[in-house]
């Protein structure tokens, strides 16, 4: 089921949550709302579910115009961030209960829970309360019981934050895994980037109620199409730079860099004197030991499978990089050394 | 792997029937129908009875008010009432921090039973609190007998009264200030002992400030119920008037005298002071949600 | 947070206190209880015969009734009342809310005092009645009206604690999977609420079976028409019929006694 929004905006009183948000969502596709806490994305999903109401704007699910209607009759599945399970019901009523409220044959419930118990990798747990499971099992449950009544949609809300990090990551390929086989057009919510990423087709970038971005994870990286995509996405160093003779300057370093959004870039460049916000991605750089080079280094962090290069410029700005471990860029670079800085794509947001 | 449908048999959900475009109407006039319907009985219940006390209380004119308050008896037994409700008061308030501090922070034996009995009164109807002490004190009794050469008859005497307001009002601080206790954090104890404070500086600067307002409100709800209390009373204190008749049973007495207006005159000033008191209590409980962090 | 652990208390101080404490106790609630015991122990065999009295078997079963109705009537009130209180936002809400509140304030004579007033002769609502035939003062359903008054903040203010906490999650996922309101009232919430419900309840019964100033003056305590155990207790003493309002009050203790246990398995919150 596709899903057109149109116009959205809310405020909860004098706070603006969501500003004019459109976007539209094919059918089967999987779909990531990626943003900073509060920016809005938990509002949109509960406006497309029906449990809050926009105060301007539409909501298609469809095809059909569906703002007046309740909850109960857009069947969407929803997954709660704190996972919402019935505390008084046992994992398969609670898995069985949209089809119960729904009169559903008790024959055919029974084969729908223990087909989704089996999906969901919980097989043996049925009659265990939900106070008897571990966070990831929980999850589990909550997706197994929104899937149970077949929606034609299902939304996500943060369903990961709250288990820790190794259950997070199974969990993730688990719902790509599932999205695979079935195809129910999915909408998940997420502060995390590299989980909208990894598990999404689509993302929307969404910061103070505003839609940043629209598109597949390699154009949010590579063609951010405002300031806040660009240095929010991916670990970045922002500067703050001017223009001369058609590149950009911070203290003794300079680049060619692209002005602006993708869809800009035939605009003219900036004259010289222009200040500009200038976004160089930690893998765009290139550090090597050279006595006559502009910037010293202030800390090596060894991060696992990466090297994490903190330095300083001449002029006083700080800057960093990051290396596989066993890059040959790294010799001989220790804490105080000098070194060469080398950048070899950014992108520079013109200042109003 | 192969696209699978989830349908897996022939019963079909309502998500895959033909669409049905209800609106959340009905579901309002739900909503309005409880709210008006609650509101509705509420009104009827309460606020026309007390309406009707407090006009006809009010009927008497300012003069009529001042006149009823300060006729000798039923001024002494507004005293008394408030006397001996501030006595309850400040004993159970004390008291109260005590017994909530032991049931909720110490490992003693027995203390299921001491819970128990703490909740006692919130149980037993308030004429058999007086009726439990009449047994106790009362003159027939060995107690009451010993007490009484020493002239202290405490049925039929001012000591009665308080003690009966005692029985009655106990459960009322301790239940209050309980639910604070238990959410004091520990760590932050811990921290006061590890930069040097002592037991006493700890419990004064650290414990007992969050508790303050529970304690407060907690404290004003047994002087307002002390206020109140009428069915201990009525067995205890003999009702000697002067002595130990206290305000709500001097308008008993009134009532029964076939004189209303005299006592909702009285019934309305110990409203005012209950409704004022009630305030107090309410903003001290705000209090106590707008300090937590 | 860090771990809730008891401590044995050490030192003298802090026995010392306990002491207090239990003493306290002792003194204020315990050695009453024990004397009405030992009173009624001491003349067993005419309490026994005071209690079956068919007055005092009548008036025990009139305050059981009455209760039993209050329990029904403000248990449903209070589910609804607590629903409204916490799930709507409407004006007027902080009235209500203090409305609630006001039978904890008001003295039981008062109350009684304040019926009186609206059903008594001359009374605002007299015409009311007359006009259909109803009679609420000296009568039972002035019985049940001031008990109803007096019960009324227990169940709604114990079940909307339960609501406030629990939230609504868990009805709204219900929602999305279909559920009609009632459905979900009925599986979801009602058994959330149930501990709530059971504890206001429990309070609700208590208070009615102790209902004794309001009753007094709205009933005038006739005895095999309006006199409940509590004012029959009264009136035997009154009466100087000490061993069966011992007797009688022993009962209503006892009942007391089984509501504790009850009370007693309230959830402790904090913890």
């Amino acid at each position: 089921m596709g899903i057109r929004a149109r116009n959205l905006s809310k405020s909860f009183g004098s706070a603006k949550v969501l500003d004019d948000v459109s976007f539209e969502i094919e059918p089967g596709e999987l779909v990531a709302l990626l943003g900073p806490s509060g920016g809005g994305k938990s509002t949109i999903l509960r406006i497309i579910a029906g449990l809050d109401t926009a105060d301007a704007g539409e909501v298609w699910l469809g095809g059909a115009r569906v703002d007046g209607s309740h909850t109960r009759e857009r069947h969407v599945g929803f997954v709660f961030q704190h996972y919402a399970l019935f505390r008084h019901m046992t994992v398969r009523d609670n898995i069985a209960f949209g089809l119960s409220v729904q009169g559903a044959p008790l024959e055919h419930q029974n084969r729908r829970v223990a087909h989704l118990l089996e999906l969901v990798g919980l097989e043996g747990l049925q009659d265990r309360m939900p106070s008897q499971l571990s966070g990831g099992q929980r999850q589990r449950v909550a997706l197994a019981r929104a899937l149970a009544p077949e929606p034609k949609l299902l939304l996500l809300d943060e369903p990961f934050g709250a288990v820790d990090a190794k259950v997070r990551e199974e969990l993730r390929r688990w719902l790509r895994r599932l999205h695979d086989e079935f195809h129910v057009t999915s909408i998940f919510v997420t502060h995390d980037q590299e989980e909208a990423f990894a598990v999404s087709d689509r993302v929307l970038v969404i910061n103070k109620g505003r839609l940043e971005q629209a598109g597949s994870p390699l154009e949010i990286v590579e063609h951010p199409e405002t300031e806040f995509v660009a240095s929010f996405v991916g670990e970045v160093n922002v500067f703050d730079a001017a223009m001369r003779g058609g590149k950009a300057w911070v203290g003794p370093l300079s680049t060619k860099a692209a002005i602006g959004p993708l869809s800009e870039k035939d605009r003219e460049p900036p004259g010289d004197g222009t200040r500009v916000r200038l976004v160089v991605r930690s893998y765009d750089l290139k550090f090597w030991r050279d006595d006559s080079g502009t910037a010293v280094v202030k800390r090596v962090i060894t991060l696992g499978d990466r090297v994490r290069v903190e330095a300083v410029l001449d002029g006083g700005s700080p800057i960093f990089a990051q290396f596989p471990r066993r890059s040959s860029l790294l010799t001989g670079i220790d804490a105080g050394s000098r070194i060469a800085v080398e950048i070899t794509h950014a992108r520079a947001w013109p200042m109003a | 792997m192969t696209t699978r449908e989830l349908q897996t048999s022939s019963w079909i959900p309502r998500a895959a029937r033909p669409a049905d475009t209800s609106t959340a109407r009905a579901r309002n006039r739900w909503t309005l129908l409880l709210r008006g319907g609650f509101a509705g009985y509420v009104t009827v219940l309460v606020a026309l009875p007390l309406l009707a006390l407090v006009v006809r209380g009010l009927s008497v004119g300012p003069r009529g008010l001042w006149e009823a308050i300060t006729a000798p008896v039923a001024a002494d037994a507004l005293v008394l009432s408030l006397v001996t409700s501030l006595i309850a008061a400040v004993a159970n308030g004390l008291m109260g921090l005590a017994i909530a501090w032991v049931l909720v922070r110490w490992d003693i034996p027995g203390r299921k039973l001491l819970s128990a009995l703490v909740d006692l009164p919130f149980a037993i109807p308030t004429l058999v609190a007086g009726v439990l002490l009449v047994a106790l004190y009362g003159p027939q009794t060995t107690a009451g007998s010993v007490l009484s050469t020493y002239g202290l008859q405490i049925a039929f005497a001012k000591g009665g009264v308080v003690l009966a307001l005692l029985f009655v009002t106990l459960p009322f601080v301790v239940r209050a200030v309980e639910p604070v206790l238990r959410e004091l954090d520990h760590a932050e104890e811990e921290a006061a002992t590890t930069l040097g404070a002592s037991t006493w500086t700890t419990f004064r600067r650290v414990l007992l400030p969050p508790l303050l307002p529970a304690l407060a409100a907690g404290t004003v709800q047994v002087f307002a119920r002390s206020l109140a209390e009428f069915g201990s009373l009525a067995a205890v204190s003999g009702n000697i008037p002067h002595r130990t008749l206290t305000a709500p049973v001097y308008v008993l007495g009134e009532v029964e005298r076939g004189e209303p207006a005299s006592a909702a005159a009285v019934s309305v000033v110990l409203l005012a002071v209950a409704l004022a008191l009630q305030l107090a209590s309410r903003s001290l409980v705000a209090l106590v949600d707008k300090r937590r962090v | 947070m860090s771990e809730k652990v008891l401590i044995r208390p050490h030192g003298g101080a802090r026995w010392a206190i306990v002491a207090v404490v239990v003493a306290y106790v002792t003194v204020v609630i315990v050695v009453p209880l024990f004397a009405l015991v030992a009173t009624v122990a001491g003349d067993l065999r005419r309490v026994l015969e005071e209690i079956l009295d068919p007055g005092a078997l009548h008036a025990l079963m009139l305050s059981a009734v009455v209760a039993v109705i209050a329990l029904a009537v403000n248990g449903v009130a209070g589910v609804v009342g607590a629903l409204v209180l916490v799930r709507q936002r409407f004006w007027g809400k902080r009235a209500l809310d203090a409305l609630i509140d006001m039978p904890l304030a008001v003295s039981p004579v008062m109350t009684g005092l304040a019926f009186l007033l609206l059903f008594g002769r001359g009374g605002w609502l007299r015409p009311v009645l007359d006009a259909a035939k109803l009679e609420v003062m000296f009568a039972f359903p002035g019985l049940v009206v001031a008990t109803l008054f007096v019960t009324l903040p227990f169940t709604i203010r114990e079940v909307a604690l339960v609501l406030d906490e629990i939230g609504t999650s868990e009805e709204d996922a219900a929602a999305t999977l279909g559920a009609t309101s009632w459905q979900a009232f009925r599986l979801v919430t009602l058994p959330n609420i149930r501990h709530g419900l059971e504890l206001g309840t429990t309070l609700t019964v208590a208070r009615a079976l102790g209902e004794f100033g309001a009753v007094l003056v709205i009933g005038g305590a006739i005895s095999g028409k309006t006199q409940t155990a509590t004012t029959f207790i009264h009136t035997a003493i009154d009466e100087r019929r000490d061993a069966t309002a011992y007797g009688i009050a022993l009962i209503l203790a006892a009942a007391a006694a089984a509501l504790l246990v009850v009370l007693q398995r309230r959830p402790r919150k904090g913890t």
